[in-house]
């Protein structure tokens, strides 16, 4: 066998990086903790593909021909459900792990093209609600800046119970990134390392969670729809329990969602991949005969119109972005290069979001940093991203002959792979073989 | 609505839902608003009198269910009865009296205002609050203040096992035996300014006792940056 | 995800009216468990050598009339019965093992729920206001009763996945919450001779709890091993033949609260389960302490073990 370095073996188990690990375990006597979700190589969207349109269907003509990509969420129960124009929404994350202007921006170009934004770990800033049209607000176990005012300022409610990166886990940000302001909003000391709950303080369970929801509506006066996001893990039996427990729209997270900072182990190990978590998530919906009335947004790793596509096929009324929206403000940028080799990175590796310094200026609070995104250039360049993807998923809808991207469904898809075929409940392409369906191995 | 008022209006949940109560309560901004309530016939209903945003004073007679109170703004409550998990969870401000024992996590992630509970507490009592202040004629349970990060728990009697567990800036005045104390949990020394700040609080509450009655814990400020001396107790 | 209920009289002259009680405090819980419910009650204690069985069948043209025929024969006793909906009481004379074996062995479509002198097992799949009907609950007569309205979690809706789950001879446990370590007990407890039903995690509680009394513990010393060997969240609420027990997991984050007078002792997920009953204004209402095992037996003797045992329960 081949290797790197010829005449010399290296361990596929004990690689260099492992080796590294190790021995900056043995010198810092602490875990690692980074940002980003999970980097290994995962079965995921790109293992699938679509049956386009040919002899027996036909597909829509671009432009006149229309494909709808409108989405409503939170039809179950609330008086006002979100209108959103687009099927791909902003993922939560936090003022304090992220910039003031890195938020706004988010919200302006979110805005901009219809769509909603989330708060995060630490509470909604004014200028966030300000910034977005439609802004989600998440209750977390922290509960750090929980305001029933932010309630009834918000458009919709998002009770966490995980997020995919680690699903079990609470939140975290380290002492460089709680300065003064974040520190008030949380009612920290400044500067101290921030350490997470990971259970609510008041309720633990889907028989609790059910009571917990019923008092948010009885607060914001049933107007609001309550999301419960919950992280990869035995999400057949979460998105049923979320639907007992009364939720509007379940949010689901596979492991490849990103965080500002977790331990490396807790992100690579732990929770399953979007794939086949949201999978057992239409499964559950459709057996409980909620499909499309709960509705469903997934996300973790979705980085085109093509993920978006492949998520609504298999089930999914829509997806959110949380990496790939920082990535099209500018987080690791090839033209920053220089600065991420002075912190030891390099563009397209740069996942030490924990630590505050990032060049782009958005997983940071310093504020020279900071100050490098302007938000408006920013909001710019997310519409344009969303409009991209929007625009991908709408061509690809077209070509298998669909009006709506909710018409896009499992039947479109064929698979490349077996894991993927038994993931995702897609045969294997050019055959009618689902691995584990039917009792046919 | 037009009711005077300094009248008490009369809410009978035997007659009218939790949800028309709780959107009268929500419904005080408008001019001319009752601002005396009574609550008849509570039966352990959840999420009574839940994120009132508005200066009253609401009587509840009977015993409540879970997160009575829940995010409550301005208003005065007073409860007869024993409350559910959660009562006047993430208060903002106001008052909350609560005549017999509350269940768990009473006070859970306040930040405002005053809770006065008159019987027990059972477990997390006070669990990461955030500034609310919380006073207990009885005694409280286990993993009280759990997380506190800001503002005072009172206990009269005891608190059970892993008082202030994982501990930030809260304050901790029991008066009787802490049963042991949680990671990062010490006694501190009574200094006067605690002394008057704690006898303001206690005749606040309504309560008759001294406050050089009690013992003062607070942080030991180990775990604000990892250290990995510490690792154990984790 | 669950509500339980349980409720002890210590009061004879209460025993007319234990489904009147107890009934209200089931339906209390529907909403914490709207997918299925069931009861054990206590009642026409049979004597020494006499057995109550309760058998359920999902097929609706199943004949009890010739299951009891067929026990006669096999056991060559008389053999009474009642059908109650989809269940059947029967009672005979006969040993229980002789009992169980043939049940075990006969392949028939019908589930034993419940076998003592004592006790009844009652459940099914639907609203507790459906079971309590089903099951003519409100009219019982007996001494105690235990209850469970069941939210599935990990495992299917079924009957067999409800609760109580039996025990043993006069036995039966309900819990709220969710153990993390029972598909491995699972495993060791087959090892050692139980049959489950079920992937339910419940189910591995009570059959550990049954093995370990069968080797010899109480149901105190099982009770008190189970902190070790059970691992989650739960609290658990066990029905025996003279009395109940109770028991939270060290963390206790599941709700239980218990009330007693003088004529009752009675336990719940929600306070507003035991608002209903008579004295409960003035009795003494608490929350059980996380790892201590609280039991009351006949007369209404009660006692408290564990790593933070408190008073026992004033007569």
């Amino acid at each position: 066998m081949s290797s790197q370095y010829p005449g010399m073996i290296e361990s596929a188990l004990f690689s260099r990086d492992v080796i590294a690990e190790i021995q900056r375990a043995a010198t810092e006597g602490i875990y690692d903790i980074r940002g980003w979700g999970a980097k290994r190589p995962l079965p995921h969207f790109d293992d699938l593909v679509f049956l386009g349109a040919s002899m027996s269907r036909y597909p829509l003509e671009g432009y006149r021909e229309r494909c709808d990509t409108r989405v409503t969420l939170g039809t179950r129960y609330a008086k006002k459900p979100l209108e959103l124009k687009i099927p791909i929404t902003i993922a939560g994350m936090s003022f304090g792990a992220l910039s003031a202007q890195a938020k706004e921006a988010l919200g302006r170009g979110a805005s901009a093209v219809g769509t909603s934004t989330t708060t995060g770990d630490g509470g909604m800033t004014p200028e966030e609600r300000a910034a977005s049209s439609l802004l989600v607000y998440q209750v977390l176990p922290s509960r750090y800046g929980m305001d029933p005012d932010d309630l009834r300022r918000a458009d919709a409610i998002e009770v966490v119970l995980g997020q995919g990166a680690k699903p079990g886990g609470g939140g975290m940000l380290l002492g460089q990134k709680i300065n003064a302001r974040v520190a008030g909003m949380r009612d920290l000391p400044p500067n101290i390392d921030q350490r997470s709950a990971c259970r609510h303080p008041d309720w633990t369970g889907p028989d609790d969670l059910e009571i917990k929801i019923r008092e948010l509506r009885e607060i914001t006066d049933w107007e609001k729809p309550v999301y419960v996001k919950i992280g990869a893990s035995r999400s057949y039996y979460d998105t049923a329990l979320a639907v007992k427990a009364g939720a509007d729209v379940i949010v689901l997270d596979g492991m490849q969602g990103g965080t500002a900072a977790t331990q490396n182990v807790f992100i690579e190990h732990v929770g399953i991949p979007t794939l086949p978590a949201l999978r057992q998530a239409v499964e559950a919906l459709t057996e409980l005969d909620m499909h499309r009335k709960v509705q469903l947004i997934v996300s973790g790793g979705i980085r085109t119109g093509a993920d978006v596509a492949k998520a609504l096929a298999m089930g999914a009324d829509a997806v959110s972005i949380g990496v790939a929206a920082l990535i099209a403000l500018g987080d690791n940028s090839p033209a920053l290069d220089e600065e991420y080799r002075k912190l030891g990175s390099r563009a397209g590796c740069y996942d030490d979001w924990q630590a505050g310094r990032d060049p782009a200026g958005i997983t940071t609070q310093d504020e020279t940093l900071a100050s490098r995104l302007d938000p408006e250039l920013g909001g710019r360049r997310l519409a344009n991203y969303l409009r991209t993807l929007n625009m991908e998923t709408q061509i690809i809808a077209r070509a298998c002959g669909k009006s709506h991207v909710h018409n896009l469904e499992p039947e479109d898809l064929a698979a490349l792979t077996i894991e993927a075929a038994a993931m995702a409940g897609v045969p294997l392409a050019g055959t009618q073989w689902i691995p584990g369906r039917d009792g046919r191995f | 609505m037009n009711a005077v008022a300094s009248e008490t209006r009369i809410m009978d949940l035997r007659q009218i839902s939790v949800r028309e109560l709780n959107q009268a309560l929500h419904d005080l901004r408008e001019e001319g608003a009752p601002t005396r309530w009574q609550v008849r016939n509570a039966a352990g209903e959840h999420a009574l009198a839940v994120g009132i945003n508005a200066p009253c004073t609401v009587e509840i007679n009977g015993h409540v269910g879970y997160y009575c109170a829940g995010m409550n703004k301005y208003a005065e409550l007073t409860i007869h009865g024993n409350a559910g998990t959660g009562l006047a969870e993430n208060m903002m401000s106001g008052r909350v009296t609560l005549k017999g024992n509350a269940s768990q996590s009473a006070g859970a992630t306040g930040r405002g205002g005053l809770l006065v509970i008159e019987g027990d507490a059972a477990a997390r009592c006070g669990i990461s609050m955030k500034g609310i202040d919380i006073v207990v004629r009885g005694s409280v349970g286990h993993l009280s203040a759990f997380m506190a990060q800001r503002g005072r728990l009172v206990v009269c009697g005891d608190a059970g096992p892993a008082l202030g567990d994982s501990l930030y800036e809260a304050q901790l005045f029991v008066r009787g035996q802490a049963a042991d104390l949680g990671a990062d949990c010490i006694e501190k020394e009574m200094r006067t300014e605690h002394l008057e700040a704690l006898g303001a609080l206690l005749d606040q509450a309504g309560i008759n006792l001294p406050a050089r009655a009690f013992r003062r814990y607070g942080s030991a400020r180990t775990l604000y940056h990892f250290n990995i001396d510490h690792a154990d107790t984790y | 995800m669950c509500g339980i209920v349980g409720l002890y009289l210590k009061n004879p002259a209460l025993n007319d009216r234990l489904g009147a009680l107890f009934a209200p405090m089931l339906l209390e819980m529907t909403q914490r468990g709207p997918d299925s419910s069931g009861f054990a009650l206590y009642r026409d204690q049979q004597p020494q050598g006499r057995l109550k069985l309760v058998l359920q069948c999902a097929e609706p043209d199943f004949s009890w009339p010739e299951l009891a025929a067929e026990l006669t024969r096999v056991f060559a006793v008389d053999v009474d019965f009642s059908a109650v909906h989809t269940h059947c009481l029967f009672s005979l004379t006969a040993d229980e093992t002789a009992v169980r074996q043939y049940f075990a062995r006969a392949g028939l479509p019908c589930a034993v729920v419940s076998i003592g002198r004592h006790i009844e097992i009652y459940k099914e799949v639907g609203l507790p206001e459906q079971v309590a009907s089903f099951f003519r609950l409100r009219e019982a007569r007996g001494s105690h009763a235990v209850g469970h309205t069941r939210m599935a979690t990990e495992s299917a809706v079924t009957t067999a996945g409800s609760h109580p789950f039996s025990t043993g001879s006069d036995l039966c446990l309900v819990h709220n919450g969710s153990l993390s370590n029972h598909n491995r007990l699972r495993r060791k407890l087959e090892k050692a001779g139980a049959v489950f039903r079920t992937d339910n995690d419940s189910e591995v509680a009570a059959q550990y709890l049954d093995i370990q009394m069968r080797q010899g513990a109480s149901l105190e010393q099982a009770l008190y091993s189970a902190l070790d060997d059970l691992d989650g969240f739960f609290t658990f609420t066990v029905g025996t033949s003279d009395g109940f027990a109770v028991l939270r997991d060290p963390i206790a984050c599941k709700p239980a609260v218990m009330a007693e007078t003088a004529d009752w002792v009675a336990m719940a997920s929600e306070y507003r389960a035991l608002a209903g009953l008579p004295g409960v204004e003035t009795a003494r209402v608490w929350e059980p302490e996380p790892a201590t095992v609280y039991v009351w037996e006949q007369g209404g003797r009660a006692r408290t073990a564990g790593k933070n045992a408190q008073e026992a329960a004033p007569r």
